[in-house]
């Protein structure tokens, strides 16, 4: 389903992935773990087209397309959708227009049938059950006054009513209380199925406990530094990242630099 | 008599002379509006020197010659059906070029209210008195070209008396249409609203054309809201894309009364409205609220005086702008707290959303205090859109330009959800969503 081949992307001239490889078929859920200023939130933020990367070397392909000739939204419409880490409040607007407008440019795309706000709002109940998210967040603003496990709550009822293919959740842990986890981890274990694919990129391995991943891909400076099944989550957990920066550092300093 | 042919205010002397033959008045009226016209003649058009209009240039208007109109025959109740919402069906009332027209209204709904033509409101003995005593009271033509020669060619208008503790189920609608079919006009439209003590009630100002000539709109409405009584009025100015408009709201509020009005500017070539609330008594509290929206060539100017003269009144104040194209905007707010005000609350926020780089706003949000014990805030800012906002739209599969305008109605709406009345907001939000980028027209 993706596939990125020797990706490089810098923020402000300033290089952050530096030749990242990893492909992903369907049905299967990786973890992208790491420290701080690994590099893994930005491996999100490109793959979901944010105006302030630039990939400046490697490839991505998604279900045979480059990923990276596609605008942002025409990438959404493809079936890509990342879960913000701090989703975006949009005044005035609120979350059931959003949605339908969303759901709607996706039905128009692939060519099936948009839903008027009255089919849409029964749509939207039933996935609202997804993430336990009552009746009255949808007609609220988007997002506006909603506290930190709302938000994230409410990104998952996205993912819900999009269907994406490819689904990258970016730290969607960070700030959530172990009740709003389980509830944002559930959501997502009854959306994954054999037909799509998860990366799932946090800090922490405490979320991986609800959401299990197939493959855990341990980012340092840029690189995948270690790679394993769910265990190496574990392992990290328990001997923090220390040894994989210093286990990085080391093999930088003996590499000269190309 | 001034008899220099220069001068752009003589244009209006031979009309004013023709219709003191064609529409005498009782004599106080007549003595109105030979002051207004004197006033008229000395002050002429306001010019870009005076501070008041420093933004806003009316030469293009004084170069047109319009000359007042008569009411017209071109219109008729279909077209009037048109521009009403189902709440107002059966409560509406039509002025066309400025004058009442009975035949075009239906008052079915209005139960008690009383609904007349001003001109026979002021010859009526039941009425007389109270026309008398709040006729151009609130609108002050002594300093001001435009209210004086709108006094001056007072010929009808609409009288609105809302009795003592009635409580209006329907929104009356007032619905000013100019014919600008073939014939440039200008017209002077006159509304006098009176809410009578607890009364409770609702008011539509609506200003539509009907043709795409150019004309001028020159309009005064004055409101009384008396003790403990509450009026929502909502303002909106649907002119065509040639029109001149220039409009006074003029409102003064009792003892405890509400009043709750929102502005909303989309149509004219160029408009400017002018809008005071004067509490003059305890306790009453207001919410003086507006939208303007100007695109590709259209000039928009608000001036807004809330003036806060007795203890225990609250002003709270919301204008948004939204700017496309080379269009312009101004506005202006200036709230005044004077000298024994107590415990005035009053808070006024301006924000304007610049949708190209050719857009332009002046804003000029002003307070003066002369009371000690007060809570007064105000603020100003102009904006693009958000671009973390438009990219979480787009990650969401919303193309650019929906994403544009579903923004931009999210913006506008804060100032609409402010209207009461729902069929009015459906219409707004279809407007700001569907036809901001494509030219604003009522659909």
């Amino acid at each position: 389903m993706l596939e990125i081949k020797n990706l490089h992307a810098a923020i402000d001239g300033k290089e952050i992935l530096r030749g990242i490889n990893l492909t992903i078929k369907k049905g299967e859920v990786h973890a992208i773990m790491g420290p701080n200023g690994s590099g893994k939130s930005t491996l999100a933020k490109v793959l979901a087209g944010h105006p302030d990367y630039e990939v400046t070397a490697g490839e991505v392909i998604f279900e045979g397309r480059n990923l990276l000739e596609l605008s942002p939204d025409e990438r959404a419409r493809e079936g890509v959708f990342m879960a913000f880490q701090y989703p975006i409040e949009v005044p005035g607007v609120s979350n059931a227009q959003f949605l339908r407008l969303a759901y709607n440019e996706k039905q128009k795309h692939l060519g099936r049938e948009e839903l008027d706000p009255l089919e849409f709002k029964d749509l939207l109940k039933e996935r609202a059950k997804v993430v336990e998210m009552e009746a009255s967040f949808i007609a609220r603003s988007v997002n506006e006054g909603f506290s930190g496990g709302e938000k994230k709550r409410n990104e998952i009822l996205q993912m819900a009513v999009l269907e994406p293919k490819l689904a990258v959740l970016d730290e969607t842990d960070s700030g959530l209380d172990i009740d709003a986890l389980r509830v944002v981890a559930n959501g997502v274990n009854q959306l994954q199925n054999s037909e799509n694919a998860v990366i799932v990129v946090t800090h922490y391995q405490r979320l991986l406990n609800y959401i299990v991943p197939d493959f855990v891909h341990v980012l340092a400076n840029g690189r995948i530094a270690r790679e394993g099944g769910k265990e190496l989550a574990l392992e990290l957990e328990a001997k923090g990242y220390d040894w994989i920066k210093a286990e990085t550092q080391l093999n930088e300093a003996s590499v000269p630099a190309n | 008599m001034v008899t220099e042919l220069a001068k752009p205010q003589n244009k209006y002397h031979d009309a004013f002379r023709a219709l003191r033959q064609s529409k005498p008045t009782v004599a106080w009226v007549e003595l109105v509006r030979e002051s207004a016209m004197d006033r008229f003649e000395s002050l002429g058009f306001p010019t870009v020197h005076d501070e008041e209009w420093k933004y806003t240039n009316l030469g293009q208007l004084d170069k047109l010659s319009l000359l007042p109109s008569e009411s017209s025959s071109n219109i008729s109740s279909t077209d009037i059906a048109d521009h009403l919402y189902p709440e107002t069906v059966e409560s509406h009332i039509a002025l066309v070029n400025g004058v009442f027209r009975s035949d075009l209204s239906n008052t079915t709904k209005l139960g008690g209210v009383v609904v007349l033509d001003l001109f026979e409101a002021i010859a009526d003995a039941r009425y007389n008195k109270i026309v008398r005593h709040y006729l151009a009271r609130n609108a002050n033509y002594h300093d001001k070209g435009l209210t004086a020669l709108n006094t001056a060619f007072l010929q009808s208008g609409a009288f609105v008396l809302i009795p003592g503790n009635a409580q209006l189920e329907a929104p009356l609608q007032i619905t000013l249409v100019a014919d600008s079919v073939e014939k440039s006009t200008a017209n002077f439209p006159r509304v006098l609203v009176v809410a009578e003590e607890n009364s409770s009630a609702r008011i539509i100002e609506k200003y539509v054309a009907h043709g795409d000539v150019s004309y001028f709109t020159n309009s005064v409405v004055e409101v009384v809201v008396k003790d403990g009584a509450r009026l929502e009025h909502s303002r909106l100015q649907f002119e065509n894309d040639e029109a001149f408009h220039v409009g006074t709201t003029a409102a003064e509020l009792g003892r405890g009364s509400t009043y709750n009005t929102t502005a909303i500017n989309l149509g004219a070539r160029l408009a400017r409205h002018d809008v005071s609330v004067v509490m003059n008594e305890d306790g009453a509290e207001c919410w003086v609220d507006g939208l303007y929206v100007v695109g590709e060539n259209q000039h928009s100017d608000t001036h807004s005086v809330i003036d806060h003269q007795h203890p225990f009144c609250n002003s709270h104040q919301l204008y948004k702008g939204i700017l496309d194209g080379n269009g312009r905007a101004v506005f202006n707010g200036k709230i005044f707290v004077r000298e024994g005000a107590q415990k005035t609350d009053a808070m006024q926020t301006n924000k304007n959303l610049l949708l190209s780089p050719q857009a332009r706003v002046d804003t000029k949000p002003q307070l003066e205090i002369y009371a000690d014990d007060v809570k007064c805030a105000h603020g100003a800012a102009v904006g693009q859109l958000d671009q973390d906002q438009l990219f979480y739209l787009k990650a969401r599969g919303i193309n650019p330009e929906l994403g544009k305008s579903l923004l931009t109605y999210g913006f506008a709406e804060e100032v609409i959800e402010k209207i009461g009345i729902e069929s009015i907001r459906r219409q707004l939000d279809h407007i700001v969503m569907e036809q901001l980028h494509t030219g604003i027209q009522e659909p």
